[in-house]
């Protein structure tokens, strides 16, 4: 294998696993999307102060990685409590826009809290998951990929596949659906809104504590990791908002595209293009499908 | 009983087309005026001018452009950094390119290039709706910051990638640069300011607004009356653009001075503006200036009350204020999801009844 496409193959996998992190967040940005129509921006935010709240319950209190992550599962569950009481239970039936701009509030006071609580210098995360190249691959192919990327990958895997079984086999799962195909019904038919918010912002969190984890191992936990919302916004077009697949084949197109374009086109340009590039590739296939790839068709009546 | 509009009979379809339609009304913002042009540059000083008023004033002038595109057209903008970044960086270039233009006709060109960029970036909007089209617009947000860092003629090539504003004299007085007076620099900005406010609140009244805001309520039905899209909504990506192009003139020549893209233009200043548009109230042209005063004011009312009252260290301090901005913001979006606007409505229709409501 010429060096020239042993270098292709080693972009286009470190972009498609770049692209697994991002569909993890935008994972999440769906799952609340489609059971609320709230677009929130909230949701790397959540990720950051997931990651933080588990570095620091390890390094404060000393627990091992299994426990802190429980108890962090848990501090996501509760923060999905709060903001239904606090917050979303007030907001019902407004704009989408306040929705949103309630979120971003949402984010400052997130970004805020976890400062306070846990300090804003950049942390480590060491829950156990191996680092550096895998050998094999190195050795015989002369492919260097990391391992953590690969954790990532397998990890997204499963995400996605127990969201699969928990939306498709489970009561929670069919009264998930059922909101999110239309509010009213859902309620006539005796679902609780209320309930289920909290269950798919719980979900959301944990969904964000995985991403967090995930970005956190990669480049420690610290401010900017509440940036890959931006990241995840793209995908999000181009997937379409309510397809959970589409977030997943949207985050791949993405990492590939950004990574491809990043070596062969921004060395054109001057580099540093990953920032919009995302985009502008998006903005390219909305021309086409403004609903993204995998959008619910948008039917709109006087 | 003061406040009321009893007795104030329009005899003339001048009378009944006027901007203040209540005589209390036209006092009362003739007396702001007076306070605002007459007194207020007496008593002003560097520390008033440059933590309170300017960044006021320019915020206010941000905040009409994008409530005239999501409160008047529904067109959801997350691109507003980046216009400004364009309005900022082609004031700078014309008036290093000539410097003998005037600085007022500098800002207003500056204004007209924003615009043709608005429009461009406005394009999308033609087949993307809703927060499809905000999302896209961040396109134009992060692809302009990054043509303004990489692209050396931009910045006059210098090295640090900074701009730095000339001194400028308009009508004789320096406005621009370290030593321009805080009373000149306050006054031009407040006269763009107030004349542009008083141009918007007549466009959004005339023909033009009414065409937006038909597209903003269905965009469908207004196509259906005769309202043609490609025109309301790229005017009204022109007319935001080119004051939000105005605003980032006036925050690089008058405010800051020197700016670096990154920095004073990043995806932060897009959210602050959007925030006071809603916090202020969509579709209020007292709204964005209300919304700007808020946004400006609470954080050094936080921060002078965390830091020098209860001694608290900057940097929790810093932390505190984040949190406290979420937090009111929340409030205030459930409490008024309308915004301030809307309150002082309400207050009016108290005020005429008061103080014997019954």
């Amino acid at each position: 294998m010429g060096g020239e496409f042993l270098f292709f193959i080693e972009t286009t996998i470190s972009g498609l696993m770049a692209g697994v992190m991002y569909a993890l967040v935008a994972l999440g940005f769906v799952l609340i999307f489609k059971a609320s129509g709230i677009f929130n921006f909230a949701q790397g935010v959540l990720a950051l102060f997931a990651g933080l709240t588990l570095v620091g319950l390890m390094e404060k209190f000393g627990l091992p990685p299994w426990a802190a992550i429980i108890a962090t599962v848990g501090v996501m569950i509760v923060l999905a409590w709060l903001i239904e009481r606090l917050v979303l239970q007030y907001l019902v039936n407004q704009d989408p826009i306040i929705l949103f701009m309630s979120t971003i509030g949402l984010a400052y006071v997130l970004e805020g809290l976890g400062d306070i609580m846990w300090g804003s210098d950049v942390k480590v995360l060491e829950i156990g998951i191996p680092q550096g190249a895998v050998d094999w691959l190195l050795d015989d192919y002369g492919l260097y990929i990391e391992k953590l990327e690969i954790v990532a990958a397998v990890t997204g895997a499963i995400m996605v596949t127990g969201l699969a079984v928990f939306f498709n086999k489970t009561r929670i799962g069919r009264a998930l659906r059922a909101v999110a195909d239309d509010h009213q019904a859902a309620l006539s038919v005796g679902i609780s809104l209320r309930t289920i918010w909290v269950i798919v912002w719980s979900v959301s969190g944990i969904v964000a504590l995985v991403a967090g984890v995930m970005w956190g191992s990669k480049s420690g936990v610290q401010f900017s990791l509440s940036l890959i919302a931006l990241k995840a916004l793209p995908v999000l077009i181009l997937g379409g908002f309510t397809s959970i697949p589409g977030a997943i084949v949207g985050g791949l197109i993405i990492g590939v595209g950004e990574k491809w374009a990043e070596i062969y086109i921004g060395s054109l340009v001057g580099g540093a293009i990953e920032n919009w590039f995302a985009y502008v590739l998006a903005l390219g296939f909305l021309l086409f499908r403004p609903q993204g790839l995998f959008g619910e068709r948008i039917i709109e009546r006087v | 009983m003061l406040y009321r509009e009893a007795g104030q009979f329009r005899t003339s379809y001048e009378d009944d087309q006027q901007v203040f339609p209540i005589r209390q009304d036209r006092w009362a913002v003739a007396l702001f005026l007076a306070v605002a042009v007459l007194a207020v540059p007496l008593v002003i000083n560097d520390y008033w001018a440059n933590a309170v008023l300017l960044p006021f004033l320019v915020y206010a002038m941000a905040a009409l452009g994008l409530n005239i595109l999501v409160g008047y057209c529904g067109q959801i903008s997350l691109g507003t950094g980046g216009f400004m970044a364009v309005g900022a960086f082609a004031s700078f270039k014309l008036t290093t390119a000539f410097p003998e233009m005037n600085l007022i006709i500098v800002l207003l060109l500056s204004g007209c290039v924003t615009a043709g960029v608005g429009v461009l970036f406005g394009l999308p909007s033609l087949r993307i709706k809703g927060f499809y089209l905000a999302v896209a617009t961040l396109a134009a947000q992060f692809f302009l910051v990054w043509l303004f860092n990489k692209v050396g003629w931009f910045y006059n090539y210098n090295a640090t990638g900074q701009i730095t504003v000339p001194p400028r004299e308009v009508f004789g007085f320096l406005v621009t640069g370290p030593e321009a007076k805080p009373h000149v620099a306050y006054l031009f900005t407040l006269g763009f300011v107030v004349a542009f406010a008083l141009i918007a609140k007549n466009v959004v009244r005339g023909r033009i607004g009414r065409m937006w805001m038909a597209i903003r309520d269905m965009d469908i039905a207004a196509e259906l009356i005769g309202v043609r899209p490609l025109h309301a909504k790229l005017s009204a990506f022109a007319f935001s653009s080119f004051y939000i192009g105005v605003a980032g003139g006036l925050i690089f020549t008058v405010y800051l001075g020197a700016v670096e893209v990154t920095e004073a233009f990043g995806i932060n200043l897009s959210f602050l503006v959007l925030f006071m548009v809603i916090i202020g109230g969509l579709g209020s042209i007292l709204g964005s200036f209300l919304g700007a005063a808020f946004l400006v004011l609470m954080p050094i009312l936080l921060k002078n009350v965390m830091v020098d009252w209860m001694g608290m260290a900057a940097v929790t301090a810093k932390h505190v204020e984040i949190t406290l901005m979420g937090v009111l913001i929340i409030f205030f979006l459930i409490v008024e999801p309308h915004g301030f606007a809307r309150l002082w409505q309400i207050l009016k229709e108290k005020l005429r009844l008061w103080p014997f409501p019954y």
